[in-house]
């Protein structure tokens, strides 16, 4: 079969359409440039009546709500997952990494956890603290501007704190803290940590004409359908297309490389249609990647070519290196003060905690390098699968029996309902270039693409980051008055620390800096070996904060997109 | 939406298939319930990949009509109706216990051998099936496997044990995610709503209280439609 060409020439293809993808879309489009989208996955708009979730009842589901098929539950908005049919991973024996893609429009802003939290001064320049791995070629001053930009296009709710390494914004104003939440604030401040109001963007009041205010259902995962949480579709790629920019979204389109000319230029990208599985090639003056550190690092490794043998971008033999994902650890407890609880109203909130705690430790003083924050779960969330199955497990902090039957269980569930606070801990590990990802050269997927293989491994630095945060749940559930739900994670468990990938922060493929013998793009996220090559996604981070990384793939996206515009105009690219 | 703007609204796959975006919203402000959008009741968000799953699944048959009767049976003594709220047959649980054991497969082999296993010892101590055993004898033959050890795996427990604590786990949380067991735990939410914090009588319940400085700093709900300004320094100043 023939590639087939279309004669169009465009200024940029973007391909990807998360937040990355749909910062440059937005950007770049608004510059009066013409814009090619390619996304992988179906077309999506959270305000569709088709495929909305928002505010179903477990009951519309036959299998109210079990993930069986979406693995973080039934009504979650991200079609992918873990484990995607006919797109496999490998791994390199003894290592391990989950990959979690979401193919759809937005990709993964359609369902994530909206925790927007700036980088730090100090994240940006990790060596100069603790000289391990490398500073960032930026600082934070260089991209402040941009998380300001963001804060106010986007909007965050948050409140100034003045703490020298969580950055204050352009904040919306917080929720008032749920009853969990009251509780953990007089647990942590017993336990001597700070608490403060989360930072989540989400409306809590109107930024402009366009989208809704939050009408605190608690389902951000499930997109919002009146766009009063931060999705790329919805805040980035149609009002980019509204204010009539010059927008052609191809969906359903994988793309397998960037193509290159004589001169080692690119010249656009080939990508195959899941619609008729044939393969296409698209032009552009200017390609911007965007499809996730791992998949952006792949298309990279796959554009081979006589001027980039070792892939495009490869020459320093740095892409997939440096692969990290940020630190997990979790924690539960039942709480007594919280049981008995009267539902006589609605809790649901915002989708996500209203209080939180940034880290507070000085690592110069611990046996591990970098810190975490802690998240917060608890309260009387809508049943779905799973709720009440063992409905009086907690009798046994009580000396009561467990299990039974009859008119008894009711009371057993309204008495023990919303009496649980959970924690989640999210640390900056250390990046490695040992910690990568490369093609498996005996395996495609049903594409014909060649897939990653990943090969990673937790260091001490960050298995003792974990136990940290067990010691500190454990005081923090002791403080509530609470009994933990379980045991302590050993040191074989590695105190409980999830698998490379599980929090999928994953960054760091193809690293910024100033020598392209050691990097991939330069500060402007710019190839070093192909000038009109930019990847925007979180590929270029040279390292993670205790923070999650969304707010900075945003901000620098649009700094490069600023870039961009730039040497356009100059001719340079 | 301002019409005299060209709208490049074209989504081109490779079939060219074409989809005109209409997020408009009207002028002004629109009240709470208008400003959620319609969705459509025939869906429940599902792709066409999953749509067709569940009608695949639904097309199969697990259960014979007999055992279907003993789930409803032994849910029912599970978890006794109540009036106004019904009980697991208003909840639709056995329907729901016949899907959950196709969707996910690995159940079967407990559903299926414990409800054998439930006759067989019902016929057995009183010759008669377990669905036509009155509720005395019923309870004599649940009571000693609806207790189990919560300090051993259930995977080391007798499959009676097992079966009955998948039947009870079933049965509960398919009431409570039902319209009749939601109603009967009194959630509230799952719709649209203002949260302004927790009402005084809670908080006098649970012994806690607002901080009036963290409350200062948080929404003021009858600002919530004004469009955020701020000063530089990112005070909100509306």
């Amino acid at each position: 079969m023939q590639i087939k060409e279309s004669s169009e020439m465009y200024d940029v293809i973007i391909v990807g359409s998360g937040a990355g993808g749909g910062m440059a879309t937005k950007q770049l489009a608004d510059a009066g440039l013409n814009v090619a989208v390619v996304e992988a996955g179906p077309y999506f708009d959270p305000a569709d009546p088709k495929t909305m979730t928002q505010l179903k009842w477990p009951y519309e589901s036959p299998r109210r709500g079990a993930n069986t098929d979406r693995v973080f539950g039934e009504w979650d908005m991200a079609y992918g997952g873990w484990d995607i049919e006919g797109e496999p991973y490998t791994h390199a024996e003894g290592t391990e990494f989950d990959w979690y893609r979401s193919h759809m429009l937005g990709g993964r802003t359609n369902h994530w956890g909206r925790i927007s939290l700036r980088f730090g001064p100090h994240d940006f320049k990790n060596k100069d603290h603790d000289g391990l791995g490398d500073n960032w070629p930026i600082s934070y001053e260089d991209v402040k501007p941009y998380y300001d930009k963001v804060d106010k296009l986007i909007g965050v709710f948050g409140t100034k704190e003045g703490r020298p390494n969580d950055p204050d914004g352009f904040f919306l104003p917080p929720p008032k803290p749920r009853l969990h939440e009251l509780f953990y604030i007089q647990g942590a401040k017993k336990t001597g940590i700070p608490v403060i109001p989360g930072r989540l963007s989400m409306l809590t009041k109107r930024i402009n004409k366009d989208r809704g205010v939050c009408f605190y259902c608690g389902q951000c995962s499930r997109s919002c359908s009146v766009y009063a949480d931060f999705s790329a579709g919805s805040c980035l790629i149609f009002p980019a297309q509204k204010s009539g920019g010059k927008v052609k979204i191809f969906v359903n389109s994988v793309v397998r490389e960037v193509t290159t000319n004589e001169e080692g230029k690119a010249t656009g990208v080939s990508y195959i249609s899941k619609d008729d599985r044939m393969e296409y090639k698209l032009k552009a003056k200017v390609v911007v990647l965007a499809a996730s550190a791992c998949s952006s690092a792949r298309i990279l490794l796959n554009s081979k070519s006589k001027q980039h043998p070792n892939g495009l971008g490869n020459s320093s033999d740095v892409v997939g290196k440096y692969l990290n994902d940020s630190t997990g650890a979790s924690r539960a407890g039942f709480i007594p003060g919280l049981m008995n609880r009267k539902p006589s109203y609605n809790e649901d909130g915002v989708g996500g905690m209203h209080v939180y705690t940034p880290w507070w430790g000085d690592n110069t003083k611990l046996d591990f390098p970098r810190g975490y924050h802690i998240e917060v779960w608890g309260g009387m969330g809508m049943p779905n699968y799973g709720f009440a199955y063992n409905p009086n497990a907690f009798n046994k902090f009580f000396g009561l029996p467990v299990g039974g039957y009859g008119e008894g269980l009711r009371e057993d569930v309204k008495k023990y309902y919303g009496a649980v606070i959970g924690f989640g801990g999210r640390g900056a590990p250390v990046a490695r270039k040992d910690n990568y990802c490369e093609i498996d050269p005996t395996t495609v997927d049903k594409f014909g693409i060649p897939v990653l293989k990943f090969n990673y491994k937790w260091s001490d630095f960050e298995k003792l980051q974990a136990k940290h945060m067990q010691q500190t749940f454990e005081e923090l559930i002791h403080n509530m008055g609470g009994e933990l739900l379980s045991p302590t994670p050993t040191k074989e468990e590695d105190y409980g620390l999830e698998a490379p990938g599980r929090i999928i922060h994953e960054v760091g493929t193809t690293r910024m800096g100033d020598d392209p013998k050691t990097s991939v793009t330069n500060k402007y996220q710019q190839l070093h070996d192909a000038k009109n090559v930019f990847i925007v996604d979180a590929g270029p981070f040279v390292s993670q904060g205790d923070k999650n990384c969304t707010w900075t793939i945003l901000a620098l996206s649009w700094r490069a997109s600023d870039y961009i515009i730039e040497q356009l105009k100059q001719q340079t690219i | 939406m301002d019409r005299r703007k060209s709208i490049q609204t074209i989504i081109l796959g490779a079939g060219a298939s074409a989809l005109v975006f209409h997020g408009c919203k009207p002028e002004g402000e629109p009240t709470l319930a208008e400003a959620v959008a319609k969705s459509d009741e025939n869906y429940f968000g599902r792709t066409p990949e999953e749509l067709e799953r569940i009608e695949k699944l639904n097309a199969e048959k697990l259960f014979t009509d007999h055992e279907l009767d003993t789930i409803g049976a032994l849910s029912t003594v599970i978890l006794p109706p109540k009036e106004p709220n019904g009980g697991p047959i208003e909840a639709d649980v056995p329907n729901f216990i016949e899907f959950m054991g196709k969707d996910q497969p690995d159940l079967q082999i407990t559903l299926l051998g414990g409800l054998m296993w439930l006759d067989h010892k019902s016929n057995t101590e009183y010759g008669t099936d377990f669905k036509s055993a009155s509720l005395e004898q019923q309870k004599a033959i649940l009571d000693p496997i609806a207790f189990h050890d919560p300090n051993k795996s259930l995977d080391d427990q007798a499959l009676e044990i097992q079966f009955f604590y998948l039947m009870r786990g079933l049965t509960m949380t398919g009431y409570y995610t039902s319209k009749v067991g939601i109603a009967d735990l009194g959630y509230k939410g799952n719709m649209p709503n203002i949260w302004d914090g927790v009402p005084e009588d809670v908080l006098a319940q649970h012994g806690v209280a607002y901080d009036p400085e963290w409350i200062a700093k948080c929404v003021d709900q009858s600002k919530r439609n004004d469009i955020a300004e701020w000063d530089e320094q990112g005070n909100l100043l509306t």
